[in-house]
């Protein structure tokens, strides 16, 4: 028995299943409070008030919200392909979430508190049983997971979840869903090439696909060593990595179909696209899935630019870096509905040829450039 | 095989080999090409699974990020574009092929087993190849010419594709028209100078 | 250890069913996907030789394969599309000449 306990696999899984369970509340809980924060805000910007009435300053409303969904009625239109109507809500929101597992909120080897607290209760409440439960608890890592491949994993996960949104659009049988879906996939897949080939100047910088080592290349000189200051390379670097990151920003944000990108979801040009047919908690999932996008966007953001978890004094407090990774994933995530508030739509046709004609030459041109300036000065 | 020897890899290997066949089973037998399509992306999703317990991570990231996420994406795009509605029932001509199609399948799938039994299985080398680093490695290195290579046929895939799905506008179909017209109206000229070479 | 010949097994299954598929479908749309099938049949095999002989060069030419497989899936749909636009049908039987 206490080697079982004590053995890495052990302690990895069953640390591995609370992480994940405290991450997956975490989650839920920002995507709620980002539907509220994303109304507050774009009040604010908009001179008037948000909803302050559900418990002070309204912060009760996303649940508020989760109620009037889960009581709407479930309107099902009879000339739907049930079995792709149903799936399609499924198919965004699960590859969205399977990139949890990756978000780097802190370092490595971080000292568990209470740990001989935890070790002595165990072992005593094992003991009264007759159970002989040596358990020593150590250190543990501030992620779920981390794989060598990282950062392929990632762009594996968001290509995925283009299925859903055209298959929805497909099953719903009308023609502004057809239409919707197929314009919002199409952007997607094309601004998905831009966003991969702007990381690149990452890796050149890093030398490596593991978001953890990533991170944890960026530590010192105050946060000059982030990499889009140029990173642990040098300073001839920043140029590619300032290009990197803005083709990198413009990227994200017309991948997760947000404002000034998403014609194909906007209210007043195609009823609502997609998910015009859907109702109650299957259009939830979608606006779920959005969401999540939108955080995944922004932590792989801070990660690869902003020095994730790194900050002032987390070599010597080690739970300050969930902290200050909160604290980027939350800038960029109040960029978004700043940009929401501020900036027009773009047209179907201006969206796609800023994409493939602006944005992919630009990526390229990058590439080329930072790969110069790794050979000159790396 | 001894059932007291199998590990979990064995399990986990069992479960998608299983799904892959199955969900290739489906790509031939549904009548709707989209559930089809759908058949064949979880297949791609299995082996991807597959290639990642052969310690080929890259392989399997690249397997989702292209095929799963990029060509099956151009494959229902066009199923949808198209308009393909599922098949009605057709008159089929081959009515016996029903039948006699799971016996053959049952055999080759006895000759393989047979043959798969009697193979050496080699003890697998300590060394993994398979991390990025060992690919990058061989591709700019040994394998320069096959990647040059294939980075011109994709290049020739691009523009062919272009040109081969364009639809022709209408003022050329117009122009060609005309052209046409006035060649088979200019054709006594031809034989006309025909008659005076021969004359 | 899973051993190389249950790789094997499964390539080989999964490219008969490929076989069958092209043979028998009538939709050019799901036949094209079968030779999808059949090629995705044979990375597996590359990649299972590539680990029991060590060798990175099989998935190498994984990877060459998928860029093959890539192009000639993108022009293969354009010949699809332009022959739809032409006969108005997908059914490989009804295009077997080259009258319309």
């Amino acid at each position: 028995m206490e080697s079982l306990l004590n053995s890495i696999d052990f302690q990895y899984i069953i640390g591995a299943l609370v992480k994940t369970a405290i991450f997956w509340i975490f989650i839920m809980l920002v995507v709620a409070y980002m539907v509220y924060a994303e109304r507050r805000v774009l009040a604010v910007i908009q001179n008037r008030l948000g909803p302050n009435r559900v418990g002070w300053q309204g912060l009760l409303q996303p649940f508020a919200d989760l109620i009037k969904f889960i009581f709407k009625e479930d309107i099902v239109p009879l000339s739907v392909n049930k079995a792709l109507y149903m799936m399609a809500p499924v198919i965004v929101l699960v590859p969205a979430m399977m990139v949890l597992i990756l978000y780097p909120f802190g370092p490595s080897n971080v000292p568990i508190p209470l740990a001989s607290t935890i070790n002595w209760v165990v072992n005593w409440a094992g003991s009264l049983v007759g159970w002989d439960i040596g358990l020593n608890l150590t250190t543990m890592n501030l992620y779920i997971t981390n794989f060598n491949v990282g950062l392929l994993y990632v762009f594996a996960m968001t290509s995925l979840g283009v299925y859903g949104i055209f298959i929805g659009g497909w099953a719903s049988n009308s023609k502004y869903s057809l239409l919707g879906g197929l314009r919002s996939s199409a952007q997607m897949i094309s601004y998905e090439l831009s966003l991969s080939l702007s990381v690149i100047v990452i890796l050149l910088i890093a030398g490596t696909l593991d978001l953890a080592k990533i991170v944890e290349q960026q530590s010192g000189w105050g946060g000059l060593r982030w990499n889009i200051f140029g990173g642990n390379g040098h300073w001839a670097m920043i140029p590619a990595a300032v290009i990197g990151f803005i083709v990198y920003l413009v990227s994200a944000i017309a991948e997760t179909n947000r404002i000034p990108f998403d014609l194909p979801e906007a209210e007043t040009e195609l009823v609502a696209g997609f998910h015009t047919e859907y109702s109650s908690l299957k259009f939830a999932l979608f606006f779920m899935a959005e969401y999540v996008n939108m955080t995944t966007v922004s932590v792989l953001a801070t990660t690869l630019f902003l020095g994730g978890w790194q900050g002032p004094g987390v070599g010597s407090l080690p739970w300050l870096g969930p902290v200050y990774f909160l604290a980027k994933v939350f800038f960029f995530l109040f960029l978004y509905i700043w940009l929401r508030g501020t900036l027009p739509r773009f047209r179907y046709d201006q969206l796609m040829s800023f994409g493939w004609k602006v944005l992919l030459p630009t990526a390229l041109f990058n590439i080329v450039f930072a790969s110069v300036l790794a050979v000159l000065f790396l | 095989m001894d059932l007291t020897q199998i590990q979990g890899v064995h399990v986990l290997f069992l479960a998608f080999a299983a799904l892959a066949v199955v969900a290739a089973f489906n790509i031939i037998l549904q009548r709707n090409p989209i559930y089809s399509a759908i058949g064949l992306i979880v297949v791609l999703c299995s082996l991807a699974v597959l290639f990642l317990m052969l310690y080929a991570p890259f392989i399997a990231a690249i397997q989702i990020i292209v095929y799963a996420g990029a060509i099956m994406v151009l494959f229902v795009f066009v199923i949808m574009l198209l308009n393909v509605r599922a098949e009605d029932a057709i008159t089929d001509r081959l009515k016996y092929l029903k039948f006699i199609a799971p016996v053959f399948f049952l055999l080759l799938v006895g000759q393989i087993a047979f043959f798969v039994s009697r193979v050496q299985n080699p003890p697998p080398p300590a060394k993994i190849p398979g991390s990025v680093e060992s690919i990058a490695e061989g591709m700019f290195t040994s394998y320069v010419v096959p990647f040059e290579a294939a980075s011109v046929l994709i290049l020739m895939a691009i523009v062919g594709s272009m040109l081969l799905a364009k639809r022709e506008k209408e003022e050329d179909i117009v122009r060609i028209e005309q052209a046409l017209a006035e060649a088979q109206a200019g054709e006594p000229v031809i034989e006309e100078s025909n008659e005076e070479a021969h004359a | 250890m899973v051993p190389l010949s249950w790789y094997l097994a499964l390539s080989a299954v999964l490219f008969t069913i490929g076989v069958i598929g092209v043979l028998v479908q009538r939709n050019v749309i799901v036949l094209f996907m079968c030779i999808e099938l059949m090629l995705n049949a044979v990375n597996l095999s590359f990649v299972a030789f590539s680990r029991f002989f060590g060798d990175v060069t099989g998935q190498l030419f994984v990877f060459i394969v998928m860029a093959v497989a890539a192009a000639e899936a993108a022009v293969g749909l354009a010949i699809i599309i332009s022959l739809f636009r032409n006969r108005e049908t997908l059914n490989v039987d009804e295009a077997d000449l080259l009258k319309l």
